[in-house]
């Protein structure tokens, strides 16, 4: 069986898997990497966003063997690693501090994705706007939690803003 | 943050009246709990002032158990009497939340709460964790009663636990009013022996001493935590005691905004659901199911082919299809797009929306109200299409079934029933079935039924290994459940001044209640209600649904005499109990039932009416009000929301109003259907009207546990009712739904979203103890909105999601094979997937 070498939250990791296995699966049924979930798997829901050399993917749309060595995934349970110092990243923080989940099951895709859009709105070198979370931001909450979703996201967004480094 | 009130009810709650002794006037409601064992008891409500009994468990660190008993008689409110009284309806003193509440009282005392020697104090609820916060709210109660920090306390899911018959369902927005008493009291009983085993070990009277964050006290200042007297605290031998409970002005916890206690869980990606536990052998198993609903399988030609694939390691055919067994998820969907299977045609092959909507008009019974002299006849009829629950996390279960027993991680909100369907399934007892309870991804009425586990334990026999099942996201779509088609047809007559009568002839596709509640509600409720359909024709699959639509159908306007009937067409022709059998659609209890749609028919109807008779729609719902507190929250949302200040042309408000869950609720909203507005692009999104803001108003029980969960529950409600009324369903097509993803189905997404939310909850001396806010956002939004949109377009939508009819703004996925197959070009195409990269919107 092929092999596959990539890294995933900092960590270098070697898989035997067919070259077609959708990373989603990688990650979750091989390697149990569960914070990306499955929703669809047709890039649809973007309940499994995680990042890939720091910008959002699904993962349920990529075949591994698209992912080479030097690539870099980061899934939610990496995600506060790439912020500085020992805390959540901040846009975690945001969600704790407008109680933003309820069900939690899109909830790691959603920050990975809100991470993301701030991310490129501030290389854009603006704020965040709601026309950009209207267009941007495709991830289904079937709870609804949209509205704190906004306030967290533009909490979130101003926290980042402190940030030293890119997260 | 959107605001509520919470911060007035805190200090209207500090100054009730609260000395030993001191009766609580404005108390209205009589012997709202009963008592057994022949302790004191009270009429009243006050809890400073009641006893409740209890047990502590025999066991290495205390343990205690709360017992409540007796029946639950609401008072009786007459109805007001303006303009033309109309005849009280069923709802109006006994409803859905009422005949559960009265279930789960004789078991109550089979529940605990444990103090641990680490400290902590645990506690394994009997409701399921689907997103709504339950778990939060009882560690809330558990911490107030015991003065622990909420830190301390562990609340899990007790397995299936048979021995509670009914009091292991969670559903109709009683979770969290079903265990506010039962788990106080285990928690109070827990404290108590904690400061007796304390005053024991100094020496001292159990009054000198008190408890805080988690110690017990004495007055010198010297503390004992409980983990230090949890093992001194321990009884050898069950024993029976009494207790009171914190008297409602010392609440610390109880009615303060509560974060999620599984909040940092679920944002570092650790909150664990069935398909993400670590079970090594327990493999991902899919389903090939068949091309239309509920058909079977007719034989599999090619199965050895299909197990020789990489990855794949089982292929059996169970009831609902061909379950494949793989090292990953994605080899199952390989594995399903290679099967070759031959497949007999479902029950419902050949229908369509059109069909089942004509099916659905014929089955109205005729009307029995006659006109009076002087009166004139308005009548509307709405249609509502097929839904779908499609909570996030689809159906799933782990299932471990060896030759004479079976073990099974799931969600369910009824794992009594999950455990008894799954053991007749495999041909096992109950008792050689574990069910154990899972938090789930949502729920909706979903995990009402466990088409997921059945699944799985029948995979799991057939192919002797333990499996991870899975549906695919489609298989729900288009063989799950959710609400079905219904049509409303009301008739009023009314002289132009005021409205004589008013009936409402309501015709649905038959709505599964699932195994057992029946049993429940034929045990809870015809003894309060011996004229109930379901007490003269017991059994009857109709009379059950017709004795749930009437404890919660209200009419909230006084319209003279007033008739709400449900009638049901498509019925299974036996029971859908145990054998995993369906018959018709795949239907459950989606969140708030039927109302969504009776309240959106309502209120529709109600601006029409109010326009005929050349009223302001506000000003109309106002005077007809059926009481005050209808009144009180029209009024409240109509001051709120500013109702009627100027808006340009194409943007309108829209109010919806309605009671349940012990909460009288009103929406407004406006809802802009400008043109540019309507046809704005979102790479393969419904957009239309947009709705700009939100005011919604509910009144509150006298407690009200979270407000910020409460909140977050209205929120959630109103972004399902903003779906139902534009964009949310399924289109029927040849006896097989037509949608396979969520950008066909349609649940709101940010680009429907308003950005103005405000949340308005309104203390209230109820004579209900606790309510429930789980569903009860979803009907005054969706129908807010489809007036506004009436309102704006200057012509009312008779079909609901306005969406509906506007054609398949989607490339229809094929249904055999039954689900698609994973894109490959996903790091080329974020966020939007490739085939939305094109502007395929159709905007109604």
């Amino acid at each position: 069986m092929p092999e596959h070498s990539f890294t995933v939250n900092g960590r270098q990791v070697t898989v035997d898997i067919e070259d077609d296995v959708r990373m989603l699966w990688v990650l979750r049924d091989v390697l149990g990497v569960t914070g990306p979930k499955y929703g669809c798997g047709i890039n649809v829901c973007k309940a499994c966003t995680s990042h890939y050399n720091g910008r959002a993917f699904n993962p349920c749309s990529v075949p591994v063997s698209k992912i080479g060595p030097d690539d870099e995934i980061t899934t939610i349970e990496g995600l506060a690693d790439t912020a500085p110092g020992e805390d959540l990243h901040p846009m975690q923080e945001a969600w704790l501090e407008h109680d933003v989940a309820q069900c939690g099951y899109c909830q790691p895709g959603q920050i990975m994705a809100a991470v993301d859009l701030v991310k490129k709105v501030h290389a854009e070198g603006r704020d965040l706007t709601d026309a950009d979370i209207d267009t941007n931001m495709r991830n289904v909450c079937r709870c609804g939690t949209y509205y704190r979703i906004r306030q967290a996201m533009k909490d979130g967004a101003e926290r980042m803003k402190g940030m030293k480094k890119g997260g | 943050m959107a605001k509520h009130s919470a911060n007035a009810r805190h200090a209207r709650d500090g100054n009730r009246p609260n000395k030993p002794g001191a009766g609580d006037t404005d108390s209205t409601s009589a012997g709202s709990e009963g008592f057994a064992g022949g302790l004191a008891s009270v009429g009243g409500h006050l809890a400073d002032r009641r006893r409740f009994l209890g047990y502590l468990l025999a066991a290495p660190t205390v343990v205690a158990a709360a017992q409540l008993g007796g029946s639950l008689l609401g008072s009786q409110s007459a109805g007001a009497a303006q303009p033309v009284p109309s005849n009280p309806q069923v709802a109006d003193n006994y409803d859905l939340s009422d005949a559960i509440y009265d279930a789960a009282k004789p078991t109550s005392d089979l529940i605990t709460v444990q103090v641990h020697s680490d400290g902590t104090v645990s506690h394994e609820m009997v409701r399921t964790e689907v997103g709504q916060g339950v778990q939060t709210a009882i560690a809330m109660l558990i911490a107030e009663e015991m003065d622990i920090p909420i830190e301390k306390v562990n609340v899990t899911h007790a397995p299936a636990r048979p021995e509670l018959v009914w009091n292991q369902l969670t559903g109709g927005s009683t979770a969290i009013g079903s265990q506010f008493t039962p788990v106080r009291v285990a928690a109070a009983i827990a404290k108590g022996r904690l400061l007796d085993a304390a005053a024991a070990k100094w020496d001292l009277a159990k009054s000198e001493l008190t408890a805080h964050a988690g110690r017990v006290l004495r007055p010198s200042g010297q503390a004992l935590s409980f983990g230090e007297l949890a093992e001194a605290a321990a009884v050898t031998e069950n024993k029976k005691v009494s207790t009171e409970l914190k008297p409602d002005s010392d609440f610390k916890v109880i009615g303060k905004p509560q974060r999620r206690v599984d909040a940092m869980d679920i944002v570092t990606g650790q909150k664990e659901f069935a398909t993400d536990m670590e079970m090594p052998d327990a493999l991902p198993t899919m389903v090939c199911r068949p091309p239309t609903i509920n058909g079977t399988v007719k034989s599999v030609n090619n199965a050895d082919e299909v197990q020789n694939m990489p990855g794949v390691t089982d292929v059996a055919t169970i009831t609902t299809g061909v379950a494949v067994r793989a090292k990953t998820f994605g080899q199952c969907v390989d594995a399903i797009h290679a099967l070759d299977v031959s497949w007999n045609g479902g029950p419902v092959e050949g229908t369509s929306d059109t069909s089942i909507e004509k099916e659905l008009k014929d089955a109205h019974p005729p009307w029995v109200i006659p006109g009076t002299p002087g009166t004139k006849a308005f009548e509307r009829e709405y249609t509502f299409a097929f839904t779908n629950n499609a909570p996030l996390e689809p159906a799933t279960a782990i299932a471990d079934v060896k030759e004479d027993s079976a073990e099974i991680w799931a969600a369910a909100k009824l794992p009594i029933t999950a455990q008894g369907e799954i053991a007749s399934l495999l041909g096992l007892p109950a008792t050689a079935v574990t069910f154990n309870v899972v938090g789930s991804g949502g729920s909706f009425g979903r995990r009402l039924f466990n088409d997921g586990p059945l699944d799985a334990a029948e995979a799991s026999q057939k192919m002797g290994k333990p499996v991870r099942l899975m549906w695919h996201r489609a298989d729900e779509y288009r063989h799950g459940r959710g609400r079905p088609m219904q049509v409303s047809k009301i008739r009023a007559f009314h002289d132009g001044e005021v409205v004589h009568s008013l009936e409402n002839r309501y015709t649905s596709v038959f709505t599964d209640f699932g195994h057992g509640f029946g049993d429940l509600m034929a045990q809870y409720y015809t003894s309060v209600n011996p004229d109930t359909p379901l007490a003269t024709n017991p059994g009857s699959a109709l009379a059950l649904s017709q004795t749930i639509f009437e404890l919660t159908a209200v009419w909230p306007y006084s319209m003279g005499p007033t008739k709400q009937l449900l009638m049901e067409v498509r019925q299974p022709t036996e029971s859908t109990g145990t054998e995993h059998n369906l018959t018709t659609f795949n239907t459950t209890a989606m969140r708030q039932v039927y109302n969504p749609n009776v309240v959106a028919a309502q209120e529709l109807f109600v601006d029409e009416l109010a326009n005929e008779m050349g009223r302001d729609r506000y000003e109309f719902r106002r005077e007809f009000a059926k009481d005050d507190k209808f009144r009180e929250v029209i009024e409240k949302v109509a001051e709120a929301g500013n109702w009627g200040r100027s808006l340009p042309d194409g943007v309108a408000q829209g109010i919806g109003v309605h009671e349940e869950y012990k909460q009288h609720a009103a929406c407004l909203v406006e809802v802009d259907c400008r043109p540019e507005t309507v046809n704005r692009k979102i790479p393969g999104g419904t957009t239309g009207p947009r709705v700009l803001r939100v005011v919604f108003v509910s009144t509150v029980a006298r407690h009200l546990v979270n407000p910020l969960g409460a909140e977050a529950q209205l929120q959630g409600g109103i972004m399902d009712g903003i779906s139902l009324a534009q964009t949310n369903s399924l289109h029927l097509k040849d006896g097989a739904f037509l949608e396979g993803s969520y950008d066909d189905f349609r649940y709101t997404r940010q680009w429907n979203v308003p950005t103005d939310v405000q949340v308005i909850l309104l203390p209230e001396d109820s004579e209900a103890e606790v309510g429930g806010f789980g569903e009860v956002g979803v009907a005054p939004t969706c129908a807010a909105v489809a007036c506004a949109i009436g309102a704006a377009r200057g012509s009312y939508p008779n079909y609901l999601p306005i969406s509906h009819n506007a054609g398949i703004p989607f490339e229809v996925k094929p249904h055999d094979p039954p689900i698609p197959q994973s894109p490959t070009n996903g790091l080329e195409h974020y966020p939007a997937p490739a085939k939305a990269s094109e502007e395929t919107s159709l905007n109604p």
